[in-house]
């Protein structure tokens, strides 16, 4: 295994980052921000339509460049650097591996090359965003009906709803689990809700016996917990990777606010309780991201249960990582960190927001110890 | 490197390991580790010369300086296979890690000559003689002074070094002195190689917290060292010194997670066995062990790199404050786990294991600069942030 990354990641990696901290700064977050949208239209468009980074996530069957997941943590990292407010996460990490872990041939060619092309963004209702297995409770069902299916229930909390093109909705159709998509007009409700993130949409889906035709199952025959696992710690990899780089972009914040401040006489980054405050979040950050890159390229050879509890361990760091990451960006700013006009606030409310979503770190210690524990052997 | 050469060698030493440390080694498994070093000082040296025989003394020394030339990958190997076998802390460390590449790198021709044989075929013990009483962290503030006698080109030393491990059980000391008068900090130091056995050198063990004697103080009076055993030149004495450090950089503490890792083995098997596996807390903080483990594993796969980029500059500099840290946890961890039972000493192998655990793995954040001081280079070296004042006093 080699965790360096080679020429052609370190390019993405520098242009990705060099168009976010041109196309997605402060200023610009902040007007998505106050606008209450939680989604920026325009930087979507280039980076799905322009960059092309949603084919870098689609196999070449499809149309797409079929990079791994090095690339995709890659491309996560970059976006959460300057919280890009965009569907990227709901779109590469969640949906299009959704996709590819159930969806039929048919179903797989009519969504993945418009994906590649950045033609549409898509969002999962998962069943419980707030799990480490999101699919556990899918409180949709479905029915069979003469010409197709009728959908009722409601999702309470479905991200990047109303920025997506398309939706993909688990549902339990009798015994079985079966999985729907609903494009922008097939009749379901969506609700904005106003969030404590303002970078990151969340919305309330809601179905109301919902007619929709058979092609919109998408899944070649039912499926079960374990064909969507492997789709599931993508999802979880993207996120940890996003919250490892909204840890450097909070760091960087403060490194240049200590550098700057002076107070007794000299700049604060000078005092040693600063200096070593700094240093430790770099220690951890530096583990938290080895962890994702480890973990990513594990999870390319293949899923098994080490793979999981890797991917839960990244989870587990990311979490913790910024949060501490952006209290102490509060902190350290002193006064300002506590106005609306410095950034700080930003990456704390990310912070929260992202380390609520498919579990928090204590739910997925909780899962390595069962792996450990109930599974079988340790390290 | 093919997959294949790598798991060749990989049978090769396990196979090695299995055939050599039995029989009368067999009491040196997992024990010498840092802080246990005069765990049985002569078969430990025994087991040097063992190793050497089999040539495995070395192996990432260039051939021509009779190592076996082997590649940071393979040494990784070695390390593994050799902690995965419970291969007991290496006598030669010193010699073998930081000795020898500081005279590869900067020594003369006589000297490699002289003393890379001794350490090769673990006959020649070697140990630190930098930390002084008043210069620990503050390693430029060394007061050992050295002077040459003009007539016989000899130099003249005299101070005292202190915490110098193994020093009771090494033939040999590097030396760290000043050698010009009114000097101060980095400059006018000289870097010596000296024999321990002379009428100017007493040694005296100092007992640690764990009880045994691994560090000792050497008092210095008028003991000699030859001309031809300075390494660079007078007044050089901190840049050899800092290389020195800088060969360290940590394929031998990737054996060292080996170890790790069956500590954390043998700490889930007692919490199996004495149902602190059940306890919830107790589940969270042996799970985060596991976290913090694995993650050691890929960063250090990324600090031995070739990466030049910043971000694994950053890392390198970190690596040490992240694993002792970890390691200090896990003795804890240890006898929590334990409970009451780690309250008493002897009878129990595993027991003491974890106990030595507890006491050695304080020494981790001490040694090899603190963890004060690993976080006053991270900051300034890795996020360039200023400089810590000096103050007046000594
Ligand atoms: C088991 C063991 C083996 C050793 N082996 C050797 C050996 O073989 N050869 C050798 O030469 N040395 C050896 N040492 C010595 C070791 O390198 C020193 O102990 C270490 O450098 C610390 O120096 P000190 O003990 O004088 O502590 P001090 O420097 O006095 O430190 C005391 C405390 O003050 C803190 N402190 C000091 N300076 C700063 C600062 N600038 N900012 C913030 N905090 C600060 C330290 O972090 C520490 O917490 C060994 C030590 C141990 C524990």
């Amino acid at each position: 295994m080699d965790l360096v990354f080679n020429d052609e990641q370190r390019f993405i990696r520098e242009e990705a980052r060099r168009f976010l901290a041109d196309k997605s700064a402060s200023e610009r977050v902040r007007q998505t921000v106050n606008a209450g949208t939680g989604f920026d239209a325009g930087l979507w468009s280039a980076i799905a339509g322009e960059l092309g980074w949603c084919a870098m996530a689609v196999p070449e069957a499809h149309d797409g460049l079929g990079l791994g997941k090095t690339e995709l943590a890659i491309l996560m990292e970059a976006a959460g650097e300057r919280l890009a407010a965009v569907p990227l996460w709901s779109t590469i990490c969640a949906g299009v591996p959704l996709l590819l872990a159930v969806a039929s041939d048919e179903a797989r060619q009519h969504y993945l090359p418009r994906i590649a092309a950045g033609e549409i963004a898509v969002a999962v209702a998962w069943g419980n965003a707030g799990a480490v297995d999101p699919l556990s409770a899918t409180a949709v069902v479905a029915e069979a009906t003469e010409a197709g299916y009728r959908l009722g229930g409601r999702v309470a909390q479905v991200i990047d709803l109303e920025a997506a093109d398309v939706v993909l909705v688990p549902a339990r159709l009798g015994e079985d689990l079966a999985l729907f998509a609903l494009e922008r007009d097939a009749g379901h409700e969506v609700r904005r809700l106003e969030t404590l993130d303002g970078t990151r949409q969340i919305g309330e889906l809601t179905m109301r016996g919902l007619a929709v035709c058979a092609q919109s199952r998408l899944d070649g025959g039912a499926y079960t917990g374990r064909d969507v696992a492997g789709a599931v710690a993508t999802a979880q990899l993207g996120l940890a990777a996003e919250q490892v780089g909204a840890a450097r972009g909070v760091m960087d914040v403060t490194l240049a606010y200590v550098a700057e401040r002076v107070q007794f006489g000299r700049t604060i980054a000078s005092f040693q309780a600063v200096k070593h405050r700094c240093a430790r979040l770099e220690v951890d950050l530096a583990e938290a991201r080895a962890l994702v890159y480890g973990a990513a390229a594990t999870l390319e050879a293949g899923l098994g249960a080490e793979t999981a509890r890797e991917v839960s361990a990244a989870r587990a760091l990311a979490s913790d990582l910024l949060f501490r990451a952006s209290e102490e960006a509060i902190q350290l700013h002193g006064g300002v960190g506590f106005t609306w006009e410095y950034d700080p606030h930003l990456y704390f409310k990310r912070a929260q927001a992202a380390c609520s979503l498919l579990g928090s770190p204590e739910d997925h210690l909780a899962v390595i110890a069962a792996g450990m524990f109930e599974e079988g052997a340790a390290a | 490197m093919s997959a294949d050469t790598l798991t060749q060698l990989r049978t090769e030493v396990r196979a090695w390991m299995a055939d050599h440390l039995r029989g009368r080694f067999e009491p040196l498994r997992y024990r010498g580790n840092a802080g246990d070093g005069d765990a049985f000082p002569e078969l430990r040296k025994e087991w040097e010369r063992e190793l050497a025989a089999g040539r495995w003394t070395c192996p990432g020394w260039p051939e021509e300086h009779g190592g076996r030339g082997l590649s940071v990958a393979e040494q990784v190997v070695f390390q593994e296979e050799y902690g995965i076998a419970g291969g007991p802390g290496r006598m030669g460390h010193i010699g073998e890690g930081l000795m020898g590449p500081t005279l590869i790198a900067f020594g003369t021709q006589e000297q490699k000559d002289r003393f890379l044989p001794g350490i090769r075929a673990g006959t020649e013990y070697w140990c630190q003689g930098y930390s002084e009483p008043s210069a620990g962290s503050d390693l430029g503030n060394i007061r050992t002074r050295a002077r040459q006698d003009p007539s016989t080109g000899d130099w003249h030393v005299s101070g005292q070094k202190v915490w110098t491990s193994l020093a009771h059980l090494s033939d040999w000391i590097f030396v760290l002195a000043r050698c010009e008068e009114g000097s101060v900090g980095r400059n006018g130091l000289v870097f010596l190689l000296m024999p321990l056995d002379q009428p100017g050198v007493e040694v005296q063990p100092i007992r640690q917290i764990g009880g045994g004697a691994e560090f000792n103080s050497v008092f210095l009076d008028d003991a000699v060292a030859k001309p031809e055993h300075v390494v660079g030149k007078p007044g050089e004495g901190w840049k050899i010194a800092m290389a020195l450090l800088g060969f360290e950089r940590g394929i031998s503490t990737l054996g060292q997670q080996m170890a790790f890792a069956q500590e954390l083995d043998l700490i889930c098997a007692i919490a199996r066995e004495n149902g602190a596996s059940r306890s919830p807390a107790m589940r969270q903080r042996i799970a985060k062990a596991w976290v913090g483990l694995r993650a050691m594993r890929y960063l250090a796969m990324r600090v031995l790199s070739e990466d030049t980029s910043e971000e694994a500059r950053r890392e390198r500099l970190g690596y040490k404050y992240h694993w002792s840290n970890w390691h200090r946890d896990l003795g804890k961890l240890a006898m929590d786990v334990m409970g009451t039972e780690a309250n008493l000493v002897g009878g129990d192998l595993r027991r003491e294991r974890l106990q030595q655990l507890f006491l050695f793995s304080r020494a981790d954040t001490i040694y090899g600069g603190t963890n004060e001081i690993q976080l006053n280079l991270i900051a300034e070296q890795g996020l360039g942030m200023p400089r810590e004042p000096r103050g007046g006093l000594g």
